[in-house]
């Protein structure tokens, strides 16, 4: 059906045009850039082609090892983290109250660890796992565990993943929360008056009700997940040796630290080129998923 | 203002909703337009109303084409069978919304605000909120912002289908009378029968795009010119039956044959489409020139005033209407009645042969 | 199987009020039997809701008792009290098919497996889902869904009761007929004990052995379907069943004998003196009052409307505005016309209650 046209329209869409070709796309033009060429001295450039690209999937050159296992190291961590934080998310979800005065309160404590800025998490943490004087680190070595999360790699990458567990499983529980509430009282009196369980509630009624909003969880923390960063740069500095050293760490440290930009700008591009071909892998096999099972 | 439709054609994704419509309406005059729920009628109020563009063909406004012309440079008011209002204005406030829209003065805004709430019963409800008022005194409101308009097409799209009963049965009795002295084109779109008889003026049946028959009401309830807008133009449903005619007998499939009695008698040999209402059936005494079939009671469904009977017989199942409640169970053998005189005889194509009143 | 007994049931969600104006519900004492059909009939806020939910077990009532045969259940669980219930919008297990949908009320209470798969096909059948028994809840129409929780409310043989709340709400008009006359049909097949919420008044009467009308929280009369038509017992059902609603005038009643608006009108019965100050009016039905062009009561003619089977006019009666029918053959052409009431369809209401008269 037409409705009636009407061209002005874009002028109102136009700042926003503007603003992302300002803000978008011309940075990445200049990573573009960066990636086929070579410096030479001081802002002489001139073209490489596609080498610095063939050094980093080469896990044979040195760039393309540290590429590899960077790469392997931030998978590992986004399952760890959605395995932990999705079912962690759902059961709290499923203990909060549902009405009453309790249900504001218990929604702002939850959602406080969000609303912290991502280097004050890792100061407090830093702090917080200090076998010394910090709370965490020292209970854990007063109970006699060999705990040591700037000297040991299994402590290091636990912290981490404690860290994003305690930041962002909120936020599943939030999403979880609000999915669990749009279900009608009707679906949990049918269930008491079909006799069903409490686990045939959950697994009949509860689980399929919240497919919708998991996808959505599931995908934003995939996405952060993945692109892990500060936690581990401000609190283990990609260490020890370089068990938390994730792309994001590699990336700061080819790119500012050893100022190779060619290695930098490529690394970059294909960073975002996996981010975005996951993300989309993961949001395409959920949707269908749901498709094949209307059918 | 007059308003034409000419050759309107309306398509979306492939699918074509409205095919090739020709109307004209007069002001001062109520239309309606009937049909089943997804038989275009909001299609095409939003393309009187220029709410969307016809896909082919033209719209004209007093014999100027205004095929495109947006919405809000039209004298267009519509009613939704949603109830519309602005949740946080006051009932006064919603109804002089379009007023405040126009800039005309306060006083003559209260007047023509008061003059409308009086019409629909609202005085006592002009500080409410909407939340704060029934179901039926939002529509009043909504009602009430059309008139107010003093537009020159007013356009309700089944404004009541979303009232309880006794509400609709009030509200429309009222709104021919509220209308009729305004002078604008009413456009009323319905789905029920009943509505449209109520309503008087003419009446389009429409069925999948199209419109099957325009004429005056009551016209075109009783002499339809196609089987289709026999149908539309049914409640209870259109009881039907093939039918062969052969000399003096109809026979209804191999099971069974009767006298070929009444609107039967004249018609030539051959297969056609026997259609009756509800209303020229009955479970007791047969009319002068019966079709009579023995069956049982399959349901009564009860309204109060009028029971529809469901009636089981061996070529199918038909409605008859008694009056008032009916006891009888389901079950219960019976013998159906129905008036050969009144009867309607469609030809294959579906167009009549022959047509008695229809009831 | 069960009778269902109102203990003097009355409900207020204020409580300890003893304000009559609180009471959701007022006092209620009645018993519902064994394999009958029940429809609570009424606009919004009548209280049907409140009442079913009693009997569901959502609320506890202020006072009174509620028996399932003998056992008091008033304090029981929803889950304890042996119940089914269709509730207003389906509601269908999405992960399971249709048929594991039916079976699992029976399921979870460890019903045998071959006698599951009978009395699911069964009821599939009565409720024609025979064909879609394997397909996926979630991928079927509003209809079909509204089907499976019907089914899942009628599955269970052995319930005290089969509770609906509304539940041809989301039915597409067409199809409500059929639903209907299913559900009439399985309940004279499956002899359980129905309770039937609703306001439409058709989905009530067809239904329903008995309905119990209800206004503002009161009862206002128990009574099968003719009863209610013929002789209602309150203003209000004379007006909220039929359409158009039972007529009704203000008179003065004097033994036979009412006025109305400077017109005797005929009784047919004696009627003792009211109590003054009380409200006093006449109530007839359209459906039995026919308007001719001359003798009876003289009325003035304000519209007549052809409703296609039957013709409506809207007369005045004094000051009173009355519909009346049009007899079949007979054309009304002037303003003034008479209008004949059937006399033993003409009732007296007092207080808006019905009185009876002693035959003369």
């Amino acid at each position: 059906m037409d409705k009636p046209l009407n061209n002005r329209a874009w002028l109102l869409v136009a700042p926003v045009l503007l603003f992302v070709l300002f803000s978008a796309l011309l940075p990445m033009m200049t990573v573009v850039n960066y990636s086929v060429q070579d410096q030479m001295g001081e802002n002489h450039f001139f073209w490489n082609g596609d080498a610095w690209f063939r050094d980093l999937l080469n896990p044979a050159t040195e760039v393309g090892a540290r590429f590899a296992g960077a790469l392997v190291r931030n998978l590992a961590f986004s399952v760890t983290a959605l395995l932990i934080e999705v079912p962690l998310g759902i059961a709290v979800a499923l203990c909060l109250p549902r009405k009453g005065w309790t249900v504001g309160a218990t929604l702002v404590v939850i959602a406080l660890p969000m609303l912290i800025p991502w280097n004050v998490v890792g100061t407090i943490w830093q702090i917080f796992a200090r076998q010394d004087i910090g709370l965490f680190g020292a209970a854990l070595t007063g109970l006699g565990l060999h705990y040591n999360d700037t000297q040991d790699p299994v402590s290091a990458w636990c912290t981490i993943v404690i860290i994003d567990v305690w930041h962002w499983t909120p936020l599943v529980v939030l999403l979880s929360y609000a999915g669990l509430r749009a279900i009608p009282d009707a679906f949990y009196q049918a269930a008491r008056i079909d006799g069903a369980g409490r686990w045939a509630v959950f697994i009949n009624i509860e689980l399929p009700k919240l497919h919708k909003v998991l996808v959505i969880a599931i995908l934003l923390r995939f996405m952060q997940t993945f692109m892990i960063y500060t936690e581990p740069f401000v609190v283990t500095g990609g260490g020890p040796g370089n068990a938390t050293t994730f792309l994001s760490i590699d990336l700061v440290k080819i790119a500012l630290g050893q100022v190779d930009l060619g290695n930098a700008a490529s690394m970059s591009l294909i960073y975002n080129l996996i981010t975005i071909t996951l993300s989309w892998i993961f949001f395409t096999i959920m949707t269908q998923l749901d498709r094949r099972r209307e059918e | 203002m007059s308003l034409r439709l000419e050759n309107v054609s309306v398509t979306a994704g492939g699918r074509t909703i409205i095919h090739d419509v020709s109307l004209a309406l007069e002001p001062g005059t109520m239309n309606v337009l009937l049909g089943a729920t997804l038989a275009g009628k909001t299609t095409l109020m939003r393309l009187m109303a220029g709410l969307d563009k016809p896909t082919s063909g033209r719209v004209l406004i007093d014999g100027k084409d205004v095929t495109g012309v947006p919405v809000r440079r039209r004298s267009v008011a519509m009613v939704f069978q949603q109830f519309m209002n602005y949740p946080w204005l006051s009932v006064y406030e919603n109804i002089a919304s379009p007023l405040r829209v126009a800039r005309l003065n306060t006083a003559e805004i209260d007047r023509r605000v008061r003059r409308a709430a009086q019409l629909l019963g609202l005085e006592p409800l002009l500080d409410r909120l909407p939340q704060q008022i029934s179901g039926g005194q939002q529509q009043r409101t909504a009602i009430a912002r059309a008139i107010v308009k003093g537009a020159d097409l007013v356009l309700l799209d089944e404004p009541l289908a979303n009232l309880d009963y006794k509400l609709r049965e009030e509200l429309r009795e009222e709104l021919p009378r509220i209308f009729a002295e305004t002078g604008a084109i009413l456009v009323y779109a319905t789905a029920e029968p009943l509505e449209a008889l109520l309503l008087g003026g003419s009446t389009a049946t429409l069925s999948q795009g199209r419109i099957v028959q325009a004429g005056p009401t009551l016209a075109v309830y009783h002499r339809p010119s196609d089987i289709e807008s026999a149908r539309v133009f049914s409640d209870p449903p259109l009881n039907e039956s093939d039918i062969v005619k052969e000399d003096d007998v109809i026979r209804f499939g191999a099971a069974q044959a009767l006298p070929a009695a009444g609107a039967l008698a004249a018609i030539p040999p051959g297969p056609y489409r026997l259609a009756f209402r509800a209303d020229i059936a009955t479970l007791g005494a047969p009319w002068p020139a019966s079709l009579s079939l023995a069956g049982r009671i399959a349901l009564a469904e009860i309204s109060g005033s009028e029971s529809f009977v469901h009636v089981e017989t061996a070529i199918g199942t038909f409605v008859c209407v008694e009056r008032g409640v009916s006891t009888r169970q389901p079950g219960q053998p019976t013998s159906l009645h129905v008036d050969a005189a009144r009867v309607f005889v469609f030809d294959r194509d579906g167009r009549p042969v022959a047509a008695g009143s229809g009831g | 199987m069960a009778r269902i007994t109102l203990d003097g049931i009355a409900h207020s969600y204020n409580p300890g009020s003893t304000s009559e104006a609180d009471f959701a519900l007022k006092r209620l004492d009645h018993v519902w039997e064994q394999g009958r059909a029940y429809a609570l009939l009424g606009p919004s806020g009548c209280g049907k809701t409140t009442l079913l939910n009693i009997i569901s077990g959502l609320v506890v009532p202020s006072s009174g008792r509620l028996l399932f045969d003998d056992r008091d259940v008033t304090h029981l669980p929803t889950e304890q009290r042996n119940i089914a219930q269709v509730f207003q919008f389906p509601v269908v297990y999405d992960t399971m098919t249709v048929a594991q949908n039916l079976a699992f009320p029976l399921k979870n209470r460890g019903v045998a497996r071959g006698a599951i798969d009978a009395r699911v096909a069964e009821i599939a059948a009565m409720l024609g889902l025979t064909p879609e028994l394997h397909r996926r809840a979630r991928s079927l129409t509003a209809d079909a869904k509204q089907k499976i929780s019907l089914g899942r409310g009628l599955v269970r043989s052995d319930v005290a009761a089969v509770l609906f709340d509304e539940p041809l709400t989301v039915i597409d008009p067409a199809l409500k007929w059929e639903l209907r006359s299913k559900l009439k049909a399985i309940h004279r097949a499956l002899d359980l004990l129905m309770v039937y919420v609703t306001h439409d008044q058709v989905e009530a009467l067809t239904f329903a052995d008995e309905v119990v009308v209800m206004k503002d929280g009161r009862v206002l009369q128990i009574a099968t379907p003719a009863e209610l038509f013929e002789q209602p017992e309150h203003t209000f059902v004379g007006y909220f069943i039929g359409s158009p609603g039972m007529n009704l005038v203000e008179a003065q009643v004097d033994g036979h004998l009412a006025r109305v608006a400077d017109q005797t009108i005929e009784l047919g019965r004696r009627y003792a003196a009211p109590a003054p100050g009380s409200s006093v009016r006449l109530g007839f039905r359209p459906d039995y009052a026919s308007l001719v062009p001359a003798g009876g009561i003289p009325v003035r003619v304000r519209r007549i409307e052809d409703l296609g089977r039957r013709r409506l006019a809207r007369v005045a009666l004094g000051e009173n505005d009355i519909f009346a029918t049009i007899p079949h053959g007979v054309s009304i052409e002037r303003e003034e016309a008479g209008l004949l009431i059937e006399q033993d369809r003409l009732f007296v209401y007092v207080d808006e209650q019905r009185v009876a008269g002693q035959a003369r």
